[in-house]
């Protein structure tokens, strides 16, 4: 029997995807922050992206201070709450704490955010003094989280900031992209609708900016123009069969999952391909969801996996299983409906991936999810221009003033970066906002 | 096999822990429960005129997550008519004969005295301990530590007791006086048979910032009280050292203040102690924790080679000198095991900035800090703050050839007189400009 039942109503879909970093109680907080040593040149501060004053929030959660650490935490990450959730603080913060040299569970970091953050989310007190208006206009392409974030720091300078947002909600893949048991939309949404009103931006929803034309109009009524357009749909891999019905991309299957929760239906047979976290992700939420099987295969060894480790294991305990040294050559159809997939047996010789030769085998499944990647939007990037992108096809920045090589545009996050976490993109939004208040001033 | 059967003051007990007068012994019902978990003896809650208390009585001090390190209290004395409880402890010694009950006493007139003592003997007390330290309320009625602050008032008090005790009389001092040896001088002048010591000191344990008004809070007002737990023990230790060091007090010694485990016990009696009292911890986890430090004693004796209590009483009193009698060529220095460091760099910013500048970083990621030994003074502050055991360690580096003391030096006229003499210790130790404070690499956040 699987480990998960399909979730027939919102309530099943709540348990089988409750959250692996619920949020804490005041006496867990104080507890907690209470084993805090306050270290010098703290090494979590280090390992964080946007740098928080990690060792203050927590001495001031236990000095019964939690609107003043969410005030610490938020004014070096406007997604304070969304990172403390989704962050892979195992790899950042948690990793780095020095208790992890004493074989000392190391502090929760990410809890003890969330925990500050709901209390100012809750709270909505106005905690940030935003500079007057200097007459400066930004319109930001893309209400993710370079975006967002680009848009509060903007806003604390005194910019007048509009965000041009595709989809219906905002915060990019932190509501589209990322596992149910990691942050839920509720959670998401109320952050973002706390951030509006501290800072008051504006954000156009279904609004997307898709043309040339519609460019130049950005480009006459603004000063500068930010670009935080994340990254497209999943990319082929260049097999026969992709276009078979029931084989699809890892991040549309997550969207999907996100906006429709227990109306998704999934097959008893999955077969996820990848070995990154969204593979991860994509896996764990179809055992999730009631698949019996679900296969993840990985062309290389385990040990390559680019995957953190605490990702897989939590994939495996949800019941999905690894199937490695197996990359896919054909995704096998029958009437048109992905049936299976063809893979063929590799080892690495010398760094270098061999396939061994007639060793053929097919994995039937009902779904093929390919998680390998997200594609550039290229064909968008093409009409700024002067744009220039690199040969992984990322925008080209000035790493100093995340100036483009067109001087009106800016850009962070996957489409600069190619891909990273939340974080990383809220880290780097805000570094565009100060490089673009610099520009302006 | 280690005996801890005390002979306290001729009070006899099958082990040296005795519930100190509070409110764990307020009753028949508790104390026969206590002894029944294993306590040697219990002091009964002060007895006198029965008083009328507020609610609420306590309030506490946690230290982060941990609860009540100090605790303090506004009740008073028993508030139960006399006649209860000289049958409860009637009773209960005839359901524990060999088991120590110590009547604590507090009244006003030698005729009040003088009745209440012969009663609570004639109730089968094998002692009775004399309230002269409860530091709120009593006092202000002339009792409690009002006579323990009076050496004079407490000497005469203690002689009318003693003009119709035919058991022991211990005295229970009070730390809110500046010299404790005072009143215990006053106490043997008296004719006391023995000390206890400390009471409760006079405190205010916090205040609620937000309706403006101290802990405990009786009806929006609040008062001071007497402070108790873990936090005082060390105040009590001096105390006790310094009544068992003074020749003029000589007595036996009841240590009481913030003892709650076995370890707390040992230290109390290697500084003089002939047994121990304890409330707090009492009230924090209740008599089951007596368990735990009979067993720890008996363990610590065993693999000490002592068979009684008397064979270690007060054997670090030898030990505590005056600051004047201290070897001054003895030089320690700190030194940081590598391997056991986690990095957190606590002690270099308690040298750096509470000490002596003397634990330097590197800023190449390698976060192990090191010693400046030219600047170490060797105050112990970096291996105190250390959270990993036996990482920071202080090392020797005189030869143990030479000792001099203050006094040695004061007698060779060889110590500093003047501001700027040359003989001031500082004087030969590096200390950095005032403007060099610029030049240390700050933390990314530390900017005011």
């Amino acid at each position: 029997m699987p480990e998960y039942k399909h979730p027939a109503s919102e309530q099943d879909f709540e348990q089988n995807f409750a959250s692996i970093k619920p949020l804490m109680n005041a006496t867990e907080a104080y507890y907690e922050s209470s084993r805090c040593l306050f270290c010098y040149d703290a090494p979590c501060i280090k390992a964080c992206p946007t740098e928080i004053d990690i060792p203050l929030f927590i001495r001031q959660i236990n000095g019964n201070n939690p609107l003043g650490a969410a005030q610490t935490i938020y004014q070096s990450n406007h997604f304070g709450h969304a990172c403390g959730k989704v962050c892979p603080t195992e790899v950042l913060c948690e990793g780095a704490c020095v208790y992890n040299h004493q074989n000392v569970k190391p502090i929760e970091i990410g809890r003890l955010q969330s925990f500050a953050t709901q209390k100012a989310i809750n709270s909505n007190k106005k905690m940030f003094g935003l500079k007057p208006n200097n007459g400066k206009k930004v319109a930001i392409i893309g209400a993710g989280p370079a975006g967002i974030s680009c848009a509060c720091e903007l806003r604390m300078n005194g910019f007048d900031v509009t965000i041009y947002e595709a989809k219906a909600q905002p915060s990019g893949l932190t509501v589209y992209g990322v596992a149910p048991y990691k942050i839920t939309n509720q959670e998401v949404l109320e952050e973002m609708a706390y951030l509006q009103n501290q800072f008051g931006f504006t954000i156009l929803y279904n609004h997307p900016i898709a043309t040339k034309q519609d460019l130049q109009n950005l480009e006459q009524q603004f000063d500068s123009i930010f670009l935080g357009i994340g990254l497209g749909e999943t990319s082929q891999i260049g097999i026969l069969g992709e276009d078979l019905d029931n084989c699809f991309g890892a991040v549309e299957f997550i969207e999907q999952l996100r906006m429709e929760h227990h109306q998704v239906q999934v097959p008893q047979n999955v077969v996820v391909l990848g070995g990154g976290n969204t593979a991860m992700d994509a896996a764990s939420e179809c055992a999730r969801m009631g698949s019996e099987n679900v296969i993840l295969a990985y062309r290389r060894e385990k040990e390559a996996m680019g995957a953190y480790d605490f990702e897989y294991e939590l994939a495996k305990t949800a019941g999905v299983k690894g199937l490695f040294n197996a990359q896919p050559i054909e995704i096998v159809g029958e009437n048109g409906c992905a049936i299976g997939v063809k893979f063929v047996q590799t080892t690495t010789q010398n760094g270098q991936l061999k396939t061994i030769e007639n060793s053929e085998f097919v994995v039937p499944c009902n779904w093929v999810i390919k998680a390998t990647g997200q594609s550039k939007r290229v064909q968008f990037l093409q009409m700024i221009d002067g744009l220039e992108l690199d040969s992984k096809k990322r925008i080209v920045i000035n790493p100093n003033t995340y100036q483009t090589t067109n001087p009106r545009y800016f850009a962070a996050g996957d489409a600069v970066n190619g891909g990273k976490e939340v974080v990383n993109a809220v880290a780097e939004g805000r570094k565009a906002a100060n490089a673009i208040v610099n520009c302006n001033l | 096999m280690a005996n801890l059967f005390t002979n306290f003051a001729g009070i006899k007990s099958p082990n040296p822990f005795w519930l100190a007068s509070a409110p764990p012994t307020n009753s028949g019902y508790q104390v026969m429960k206590a002894f029944d978990t294993g306590w040697g003896g219990a002091v009964w809650k002060t007895m006198g005129v029965p008083v009328v208390n507020v609610s609420s009585r306590y309030g506490g001090v946690n230290y982060r997550n941990n609860r009540l390190i100090g605790l303090n209290n506004i009740e008073l004395i028993t508030d139960r008519p006399l006649a209860d409880n000289l049958r409860e402890i009637e009773e209960v010694k005839k359901r524990f004969p060999d088991h120590a009950i110590i009547a604590s006493l507090m009244v006003e007139t030698r005729e009040e005295w003088h009745q209440i003592v012969r009663d609570v003997e004639n109730a089968g007390a094998d002692g009775i301990e004399l309230n002269f330290g409860c530091p709120h309320g009593m006092c202000e009625r002339g009792m409690g530590s009002a006579v323990g602050q009076e050496p004079r008032v407490l000497k005469t008090i203690v002689e009318w007791v003693k003009e119709v005790a035919k058991v022991p009389v211990i005295v229970k001092l009070t730390p809110n006086i500046s010299d404790i040896t005072r009143p215990a001088i006053a106490a043997r002048e008296g004719g006391a048979d023995a000390i206890s010591l400390i009471n409760t000191i006079q405190s205010i344990v916090g205040v609620d910032i937000d309706n403006f008004v101290a802990y405990p809070i009786v009806d929006g007002k609040s008062t001071n009280g007497g402070y108790c737990g873990p936090a005082v023990k060390p105040i009590a230790m001096n105390m006790l050292k310094n009544c068992a060091q003074h020749p003029n007090v000589n007595l036996p010694l009841s240590g009481i203040g913030g003892i709650e485990n076995w370890r707390d016990a040992v230290e109390f009696i290697l500084l003089g102690a002939g047994n121990v009292q304890v409330c707090t911890a009492v009230m924090h986890y209740g008599f089951g924790i007596i368990r735990e430090m009979v067993a720890g004693l008996s363990q610590y004796m065993d693999e000490k080679g002592f068979e009684t209590i008397n064979d270690f009483k007060g054997k670090a009193l030898p030990n505590v000198l005056h600051w004047e009698d201290l070897n001054l060529k003895y030089k320690v220095v700190a030194s940081i095991n590598k391997d056991k460091c986690i990095g957190c760099q606590l002690c270099y910013t308690a040298c750096e900035d509470g000490a002596h500048q003397a634990i330097g970083v590197l800023h190449n990621g390698d976060r192990v800090p090191y010693i400046k030994e030219e600047n170490c003074v060797g105050c112990n502050l970096c291996s105190l703050v250390c959270p990993v055991e036996e990482c920071i360690t202080m090392e020797r580096r005189d030869d143990a050839t030479e000792v001099l003391s203050w006094k040695e030096r004061t007698l060779a006229n060889d110590i500093p007189t003047t501001f700027n003499d040359p003989r001031g210790g500082g004087v030969h130790h590096p200390v950095y400009l005032p403007n060099e404070a610029f030049e240390t690499p700050k933390p990314v956040h530390y900017k005011a």
